[in-house]
């Protein structure tokens, strides 16, 4: 198992015949995800990558029952391209495109929740490297190579230190079920407690790696989901120790965030949730590794 | 991005919230003359920088004569203003604002924030406006009126009346308040703003509500549609080097240590610095050069971090995923040879091509010193910080 996506799920590209759209579709495929065909406005009726181009999410949908959307069109144009997909039907929508104004994200966000909970798109991203369900499919930009199939569910904000986590477990012979990247805009699609959630649920993982950053609430919620509501042991790790507090303008921003904003304060509300934290970004894997140690099940078996 | 205050009042004055009168002013001849445009006997005259509390750092001075506001204008202009908000190197003053004095009668506080955990504006506001307002919210947080916009149907009249009300303010004020409130409201939402901030919302003795100070930050990302906006950028307010760096598509902080690090995502550069701590190092600056970095852009990179004079040896850590090593690598060797780098480099690079790219690196014949892993890369760049020395280091 995994969660979200795997060889047999049907993707769509949207802002397929791009350059962005064509080099990372053609990645997606080779990897062995089931992409059966792409979206671009103008070029229905086409074929690019021996698949089928349509003009809109609909008419993909019709054609070739997609049920996720990989977006890489533009950020002006990206609130649009999610809604689209949403409104076609499609049940996983991951946007990579970084850029895509906070406004626009609040009307995404409220778009989605008109429709009933049994059709309503899980949004990944935007501003992020996608998601990947190991050795079986990816959605996204990440170098497929490093991660490994194992046991092991990553929920990182940020692409690069999610390949580092990925990289330092594979190298330890840890595998990963699935990796992903939530992204680090201030209002995202998916949260860690949604994917946290997802996890729980998954039979395969059976240890959850969180990767956080410095700024917003996300955080200290998934501490909180993890200590109510979650039995698996979650490892987690929040960039930024040495950032400095950024200039600022005016007092609204510190009147309505609370404590917890810091990396620091971030890991201390990890660690009294019950998180084990990583003590550096050099033991991401390491700390992973003892906590799947500490496993009843005994020492787990990883496909390499 | 941020806004002078005069800007942000002359926005939301177009959207109906009612300001003070005055005029900028950018030499001590021209405040004279906007005191006499606004006219009365007593004005003041406003430091324009990118931070608040300029008051208590000695920006804004009262003055009751022409001679008042011309040596007022004299003393404030090329002046560097230090606040609890500018940090310790301060903001220069080019430019001023002369406004009208008013006789207050009462100040309040009205906020409005993107909120990150609700996904929605929510407008803040307190009976009690000035510079305690984090404190009293920290004290008190009930004290705080708070009214969050429903995203599909905009801010409501009811709203802004449950605010004016709570406020305490009286049945000819509130719907004064009201106006501004919306009005800021209607900014906030049709310039892709991030803040709006009013504070203080000012009654008059004699009975009327105008926004006597305001400041306005806006959404980089949003400025594409909002060239109105994006034109007010003022590049005297931002560090020349972080300005510079984002012209070359790079996002880069300066910060006090001395380990340069040029890196790819912000998570990871914000955990190589980290790791650089743990190792014994201080980061001598944040930097990001993204997806796709092309040879030109590592280039600029290295020269941006060099530019900072503390910088006694360079940390280079990309992971590979659009980007390939190989490239990577060809980047660094073409911006070594570019620029001239006068401390010892330390490159750590994975993921995509990586064996191709440590290659690369092996062969070029340059002093470069590789690690394999991100406790490698530090380890190295600290001891080759601490050989250096007083600045003797080569490569």
């Amino acid at each position: 198992m995994s969660i979200l996506l795997d060889e047999t799920t049907r993707v769509i590209v949207q802002g397929f015949t791009g350059d962005k759209g064509t080099f990372h579709a053609r990645e997606m495929i080779a990897y062995g995800t089931n992409v059966v065909g792409g979206v671009t406005p103008g070029k229905g009726g086409t074929t690019h990558l021996d698949r089928p181009v349509f003009n809109t999410v609909k008419e993909a949908v019709a054609n070739t029952g997609a049920a996720a959307s990989l977006i890489l069109v533009p950020a002006p144009f990206c609130a649009d391209a999610i809604m689209e997909a949403a409104d076609a039907g499609i049940r996983l929508v991951v946007t990579i495109t970084d850029g895509v104004p906070a406004q626009d994200m609040i009307r995404v966000k409220r778009y989605l929740w008109r429709y009933s909970k049994e059709r309503r798109t899980t949004l990944i991203g935007p501003n992020c490297a996608g998601i990947i369900s190991a050795g079986r499919a990816m959605m996204g930009i990440m170098p497929g190579h490093i991660y490994t199939r194992g046991s092991v569910g990553v929920v990182t904000r940020s692409g690069t230190l999610g390949y580092e986590a990925a990289a330092q477990m594979q190298q330890l012979g840890i595998g990963i079920t699935t990796s992903a990247g939530i992204g680090g805009d201030p209002i995202n699609g998916s949260s860690f407690v949604d994917m946290l959630a997802l996890f729980e649920q998954d039979p395969e993982t059976e240890v959850v790696m969180m990767i956080g950053e410095i700024g917003g609430p996300q955080e200290a919620d998934a501490a909180l989901f993890v200590k109510q509501q979650m039995a698996k042991p979650v490892v987690g790790y929040v960039a930024g120790l040495t950032a400095p507090k950024g200039r600022r303008m005016g007092h609204a921003g510190a009147i309505i965030s609370a404590f917890g904003d810091t990396a620091a304060e971030k890991a201390e509300i990890m660690r009294s949730a019950g998180l084990v934290v990583a003590p550096s970004p050099a033991e991401l894997g390491a700390t992973v590794a003892r906590a799947l140690a500490r496993q009843p099940a005994g020492p787990v078996m990883v496909e390499r | 991005m941020d806004i002078h205050e005069y800007q942000a009042k002359e926005l939301l004055s177009g959207f109906g919230v009612p300001v003070p009168r005055g005029g900028v002013a950018y030499s001590a001849e021209q405040a004279v003359y906007r005191a006499s445009e606004v006219g009365g006997t007593r004005w003041v005259v406003k430091a324009q920088i990118h931070s608040g509390a300029r008051g208590k750092a000695g920006g804004v001075k009262l003055c009751t004569t022409d001679a008042d506001v011309r040596q007022a204008a004299k003393d404030l202009l090329g002046k560097t203003l230090v606040t609890v908000q500018t940090g310790a190197e301060g903001l220069p003053v080019h430019r001023l604002l002369v406004e009208q004095a008013l006789p207050i009668a009462r100040e309040l506080y009205v906020g409005l924030v993107l909120d990150r955990k609700r996904e929605r504006i929510v407008v803040v506001a307190h009976p009690h406006g000035g510079m305690e307002i984090e404190e009293i919210a920290q004290r008190e947080p009930a004290a705080i009126l708070r009214e969050e916009v429903e995203p599909a149907v905009g801010m409501q009249g009811f709203q802004a009346r449950e605010l004016a009300f709570g406020l305490g303010l009286e049945p000819p004020q509130v719907s004064q308040a009201v106006t501004a409130i919306l009005g800021a409201y209607r900014a906030f939402r049709e310039l892709d703003a991030t803040m709006v901030e009013i504070n203080p919302l000012v009654v008059t003795q004699d009975g009327h509500v105008l926004a006597l100070d305001v400041k306005m930050s806006f959404d980089d990302n949003a400025m594409f549609r909002r060239p109105n906006v994006a034109e007010l950028r003022d590049y005297a307010q931002e560090d020349p080097r972080e300005a510079e760096a984002a012209e070359h598509g790079l996002n880069y902080v300066a910060l006090d240590g001395d380990i340069g690090c040029i890196i790819n995502g912000a998570g990871l550069a914000m955990a190589t610095m980290d790791m650089i701590k743990h190792a014994g190092g201080e980061p001598a600056n944040f930097l990001d050069i993204g997806g796709g970095a092309s040879p030109d852009r590592v280039a600029a990179a290295f020269r941006l971090v060099l530019s900072d004079k503390k910088v006694r040896a360079i940390l280079v850590n990309v992971f590979a995923g659009i980007n390939r090593c190989d490239w990577v690598a060809q980047g660094v060797i073409q911006a070594v040879r570019e620029v001239h780098v006068p401390v010892p480099l330390v490159v750590r690079l994975a993921g995509t091509n990586v064996t191709e790219g440590r290659r690369i690196l092996a062969d070029s014949g340059l002093p470069i010193l590789t690690a394999d892993t991100l406790a490698e890369a530090a380890a190295r760049v600290v001891a080759a910080r601490d050989r250096a020395g007083a600045g003797a280091g080569v490569a």
